[in-house]
């Protein structure tokens, strides 16, 4: 479903990517891992557009991206750090993307707004939201428009443990309807029992894309975190 | 385009900033009006101010208007929109506020006033520099990524199209005295907007009359049908230029 095919991008003498080709497809969950500042963001946001790879190419669902908009349409994104117009009020927030998006996006998911509790704080305005909120606020839009594939960076980031469980149960449930899920995180042990690929960032390099079945065959170890320690150790 | 035009306008209503600078241009057209004896006078004092106030303003305002929606544009830039719509939305909805803007505050005071071709071209070239000063402040504000550098790049560019060039006009003037200038002067205004405005008006007004043999150069070239052509389209070249400029470099831009 996204192919990326060597990309590369540079911030001025910082490499950001370094040659990365990552296949993704439909009905997996795939977890994007990788020390702070190996890129994953940076890579996220050239599957999405809002940064313009040096060169390579990123295919979705068959089609080059560059100078394509509509593929957008099919994805939901949940940003690390979710910035708003800061006097827009969570309800005008999410008619605005409704309005934006309305045609395009097919039936309208409101699942995760009624589960936390943010139909009963439509009038707050977004600067007056603490993290947390924000980023319900962020998951919230990325899964309203039902979207085929689900971006999600650092998703439970901030989040509290009950609003953090309602987040991943619902990207279970969403999964489980065949989406394609990439996620990032840094507690691998809420990516266990989620994940069908693991990809390994470092430095702006793809270390390894595998499936959790070999990393786990090749580590010998079953959670993800231990396979991840023990894959460290191994390549030092 | 028509949707985000709409929440950038309702955005840039709900900022006070525009509607007070409707009625400072409302007070100050009626009191100008009000203070000279004759309305042509009125006209070139308001010339002067609108010269003066309208490119800063449009300036000021569009370049931290886009610099404070950066989490509006990051917003849309991961929804399946076109960049260019996003960037010409931001344009529109700034255009379209400041004109209206302008045409409340100084355009009705104009036509009640001194309803003549001299009002009418006063009107269109403050139309005119409002819009080219919003399309300078987006190339400004999506070259340069740190805020307050930016507005100090914007008011530079305003320091010098309004102050700046004039002296270095003049400088030139008098290093080359012994040659006849007067031709080349018509080209050199054409890179600066705001003078070239204020020539457009000026020939329009019977002073012109008394300003020596470069005024008769610029009326035997600004006087005519072509000549006011021609210098409308470089107006309108200072405008799609910038803006066109822009939508590339916010093409290749990274959020």
């Amino acid at each position: 479903m996204i192919i990326a095919n060597n990309i590369n991008k540079k911030f001025g003498k910082l490499k950001a990517l370094d040659n990365v080709s990552v296949t993704c497809n439909k009905g997996e969950c795939v977890a994007l891992i990788g020390p702070n500042g190996s890129g994953k963001t940076t890579f996220i946001k050239s599957i999405l557009g809002m940064v313009v790879c040096d060169n390579g190419f990123i295919t979705f669902n068959g089609k080059n991206i560059l100078h394509d908009w509509k593929y957008r349409s099919a994805i939901g994104y949940m940003p690390q750090i979710g910035r708003y117009p800061d006097n827009m009020t969570i309800g005008q927030l999410i008619d605005m993307m409704k309005d934006i998006r309305g045609k395009s996006g097919g039936e309208i998911d409101e699942e995760l707004i009624g589960s936390f509790g943010l139909d009963l704080m439509l009038h707050k305005r977004m600067r007056t939201l603490s993290g947390g909120t924000r980023q319900k606020v962020s998951a919230s839009l990325a899964f309203l428009f039902n979207p085929e594939v689900l971006i999600l960076d650092e998703p439970t980031a901030g989040l509290d443990p009950v609003s953090a469980e309602i987040l991943k149960d619902k990207i279970v449930k969403e999964k489980a309807k065949g989406k394609l899920v990439l996620i990032t995180s840094h507690i691998l042990s809420e990516l266990d029992d989620l994940v069908t690929q693991v990809i390994y960032m470092q430095d702006g390099k793809l270390l390894f894309q595998k499936s959790i079945e070999l990393l786990r065959a090749d580590t010998g170890q079953l959670k993800l975190s231990k396979a991840i320690a023990a894959f460290m150790l191994k390549s030092k | 385009m028509k949707k985000i035009l709409k929440y950038v306008v309702i955005d840039i209503l709900r900022n006070k900033i525009v509607l007070a600078y409707t009625i400072f241009l409302l007070i100050l057209s009626f009191s100008i009006f009000n203070l000279e004896d004759s309305s042509s006078k009125g006209i070139l004092s308001l010339l002067n101010i609108v010269l003066i106030v309208v490119p800063m303003v449009s300036v000021l305002f569009a370049s931290i208007y886009v610099y404070n929606s950066a989490e509006f544009l990051e917003l849309l830039l991961s929804q399946p929109l076109r960049r260019k719509t996003i960037w010409l939305s931001v344009f529109s909805g700034l255009l379209i506020s400041m004109v209206i803007s302008f045409v409340a505050g100084v355009g009705i005071p104009v036509l009640l006033y001194e309803f003549s071709v001299t009002g009418f071209t006063l009107i269109i070239s403050g139309i005119l520099l409002t819009i080219i000063f919003i399309a300078l402040a987006m190339l400004v504000a999506v070259k340069v990524r740190d805020k307050a550098r930016g507005i100090g790049a914007v008011i530079l560019l305003w320091l010098y199209f309004s102050i700046l060039f004039d002296g270095l006009v003049l400088f030139l003037l008098f290093q080359f005295e012994d040659y006849p200038l007067e031709k080349p002067m018509v080209a050199i205004t054409a890179l600066n907007p705001i003078d070239l405005s204020r020539i457009m008006v000026l020939l329009k007004m019977d002073i012109s009359a008394m300003m020596g043999y470069t005024g008769a150069v610029f009326r035997n070239f600004f006087g005519n049908a072509t000549g006011m052509c021609i210098s409308l389209l470089v107006l309108l070249l200072w405008i799609i230029l910038p803006i066109w400029i822009s939508v590339r470099m916010f093409n290749r831009k990274d959020v």
